[in-house]
């Protein structure tokens, strides 16, 4: 699904990413943990196409594609999906609105029939059914003057509805009280199937307790120091990141 | 009381202009791709005219008056508009540039040669055919919510429909020189009480030599059964027009009308100076809506129209209302502030404006609120948007006379920049002679951000959806003020801009 080889990538001619490896197979879901500053938010900007970073070395292919000669919109069609850390504001732009388009674009770009309002909102009722979401964040304008909680509920919405085949998570359990990452958490696994993967980028243990990874990966000064099963989050836990990258330095 | 445009203020109060000279290169490589649409209504109709030659004097004026089967008090109010206008010196005070205009080069008549026409069937073939390019066919907007249209070419009406339904609820819709023939009590009465022809330059030239427009009068507590519609189109080369629409709402009557125009390529400028008068008595209520879409020139600016206006209502009547709409994407330079006079008490005044400036475009554009009367209301939303070299000026002036107790405003006024080559100047002039006025002030300037823009597009939209879906949000507030129709038209307009524009 998605392989990453030798990847290194900079901003502003500083090198974050330093030769970065990683294979996701189909349906699996892999968690990216590390320090401050170790590239996590960098990796999940540069597989999404976010301008302002630099592919100085590497590849990345995305069920075959080279995913780093594709613009963003494109990858988003091909089935990426990036749930946002800070969720974007759009004043003015009804949130429905906003994802029939979204939608809509994706279906063209597969020359699918684009759907109508109907049938859409049809569609938007089962995919809320499924998260148990109220549609009250539907009637207003994109993330704004929504709270924490509601950001991330509005971006695992849009996660059910474009049917991602790689949904990629950045750091979705920052700013969120115990409820609210249940909640978030409990979206997340309900759109966990065999035919999707995904990347969770977290800081902390406490989201790897709800969404439950195949693999962990420890990700410091640039590259993947680490890997294993879940077992390995909870010794990071335990042990904090210090003792890794003794031994990675070692 | 008279309201110029000269008082308005030539001191920026705030300026913002985005300039930083290292970002403009990236700016441009990163837009440059975008902003190569063609103007998409660019071609001229081929339609025998009656054009006067070029040149401007007595003998003119009195030819207009003639073909238009005038009376003489009407020939003499032109005249002594004229007269006064020789005297009266050109604006300076607008913060838009442009080589000064020759009025003797300017030819001021064109009719279009068939006329009283009774039926689409004996409309010009050619003239149906531009309508279609244009994307509004007269067949569909007649059925399309029962608007009636009363189409506009060059000079003269060649197709009024729905006359008879309007004359049933006693409104009359006609062109402004039927009604001089037709309704010369009405008209003497009213016109020039609003915007006198020593009012400003281009209203006095007006004066002098209007051609044709819209004369609309709606009866004591009657209802207008439909929304009134010109669609303005300026077809002969090297003719400025020169409309003037007079629409008066008696008391407890109420009246929405929609101006809608778009022209087609051309090289040379042309002028545009119309002016607009309303009158709203006791209780009656005027919604005034504009999609402007001139012709704005080409890259360099060559070629777009001027349109410098004069639109000015008078809430004459105790508790009325005239509100304006626009949404401005077209012409060269823009020179336009409509505005209201709150003479009755507990009349309301409103303002909603969209202006994009792209390419060389220039807009100065705004409104004036004059609180006259007793605890009179008005609202100012204005939203503008430039992109590429564009530069826009929010200039807008609130007074409060010392007899308007209790009198409030609410102005705001936001700019959204696309690139680093444009520019947005906001000159608000507040005057307030009454204690017991509550003003509220707020401004905004904006950018669209990378952020917003890559959100967008990581959910498979491209650059250009996301920034017209973006902009549109930002004119939301306007948009929403448009009757539902034209609301549609005028999100697909600016989409249309700005695909030119920026996306």
């Amino acid at each position: 699904m998605l392989s990453v080889k030798g990847l290194k990538a900079t901003v502003d001619d500083k090198e974050i990413l330093k030769g970065l490896d990683l294979e996701v197979g189909a349906g699996e879901v892999h968690a990216i943990m590390g320090p401050n500053g170790s590239g996590k938010s960098t990796l999940a900007h540069v597989l999404s196409g976010r301008e302002g970073y630099t592919v100085t070395a590497g590849s990345v292919t995305f069920e075959g594609r080279d995913l780093l000669e594709l613009d963003p919109e494109e990858r988003a069609c091909l089935g990426l999906f990036l749930a946002f850390q800070y969720p974007v504001e759009l004043p003015g732009v009804n949130n429905t609105y906003f994802l029939k388009a979204a939608l809509n674009a994706k279906r063209r770009y597969h020359g699918e029939e684009e759907l109508d309002a109907v049938s859409f909102l049809r569609l938007m009722k089962e995919k809320l059914k499924v998260l148990h979401l109220d549609d009250s964040l539907l009637k207003r304008p994109v993330n704004v003057g929504f709270s924490g909680g509601e950001k991330k509920r509005n971006e695992i919405f849009q996660m059910a509805l474009l049917e991602p085949k790689l949904a990629i998570l950045d750091e979705t359990d920052s700013g969120l009280d115990i409820d609210a990452l249940r909640v978030v958490a409990d979206g997340v696994n309900s759109l966990r199937s065999p035919e999707r993967s995904m990347l969770v980028v977290t800081h902390y243990q406490r989201l790897l307790d709800y969404i439950e990874p195949d693999y962990v990966h420890v990700l410091a000064r640039g590259r993947i120091i680490r890997s294993g099963g879940k077992e390995l989050a909870l010794e990071l836990e335990q042990k904090g990141y210090g003792w890794i990258l003794d031994e990675a330095a070692a | 009381m008279s309201a110029t445009p000269q008082d308005l203020p030539g001191q920026p109060v705030a300026e913002q202009r985005s300039g930083a000279s290292r970002k403009a290169a990236e700016t441009e490589a990163e837009y440059g791709h975008l902003v190569k649409s063609e103007y998409e209504h660019g071609f001229v109709t081929e339609i025998e005219s009656d054009t006067l030659p070029p040149g401007l004097d007595e003998s003119v004026i009195a030819t207009i008056s003639r073909r238009k089967g005038e009376p003489q008090w009407m020939l003499d109010w032109r005249l002594a508009a004229y007269a006064k206008w020789l005297e009266m010196p050109t604006p300076q005070w607008a913060a838009v540039h442009y080589a000064p205009i020759d009025f003797q080069a300017i030819s001021y008549f064109s009719a279009p040669k068939k006329k009283e026409l009774k039926s689409l069937d004996e409309v010009d073939p050619v003239l149906l055919e531009t309508y279609e390019k244009l994307g509004i066919p007269i067949e569909e907007q007649k059925a399309l919510a029962g608007v009636a249209v009363d189409a506009v070419f060059d000079s003269v009406s060649v197709a009024t429909t729905f006359r008879e339904k309007l004359a049933e609820a006693g409104v009359i819709f006609c062109s402004i020189s039927e009604a001089v023939q037709e309704y010369p009590e009405l008209v003497q009465k009213y016109i020039g009480s609003v915007v006198p022809p020593t009012d400003n330059f281009y209203a006095g030239l007006n004066s002098a030599v209007f051609t044709d427009g819209t004369f609309v009068y709606v009866p004591k507590h009657t209802r207008c059964p439909m929304e009134l519609s010109t669609y303005f189109r300026i077809n002969e080369a090297k003719t400025g027009q020169f409309e003037r629409t007079l629409i008066v709402a008696d008391e407890g009557s109420y009246v929405s009308y929609l101006e809608g125009c778009t022209a087609p390529q051309r090289d040379e400028n042309q002028l545009h100076a119309a002016v607009v008068e309303l009158i709203a008595m006791d209780n009656a209520e005027i919604k005034y809506s504009t999609v402007q879409n001139w012709y704005p020139g080409d890259e360099e600016g060559r070629g777009g129209i001027y349109n410098f206006v004069t639109k000015r209502g008078d809430c004459r009547g105790a508790n009325s209302k005239i509100s304006w709409t626009q949404v401005e994407t077209g012409s060269a330079i823009t020179w336009k502030y409509p505005s209201c006079i709150l003479r009755g008490d507990h009349s309301v005044g409103e303002f909603y404006s969209v202006a994009v400036t792209k390419g060389r475009q220039q807009a100065d554009t705004g409104t004036k609120m004059i609180h006259l009367g007793k605890h009179t209301r008005s609202t100012i939303v204005s939203k503008g948007i430039s992109a590429q070299h564009g530069i826009q000026s929010y200039r807008g002036l609130v007074r409060i006379a010392g007899k308007a107790e209790g009198a409030r405003n609410h102005t705001q006024c936001d700019s959204l920049l696309i690139g680093d080559k444009c520019a947005a100047n906001t000159f608000p002039y507040i005057e307030v002679k009454n204690p017991t006025a509550k003003m509220e002030h707020e401004a905004t300037t904006s950018k669209i951000s990378d952020d917003q823009l890559f959100y967008c597009r990581s959910r498979g939209l491209s650059e250009e959806d996301a920034v017209s879906m973006i902009v549109n949000g930002f004119c939301k507030e306007v948009f929403n003020e448009l009757p539902m129709e034209f609301a549609v038209e005028a999100q697909k307009l600016l989409s249309i801009s700005l695909e030119g524009a920026v996306g």
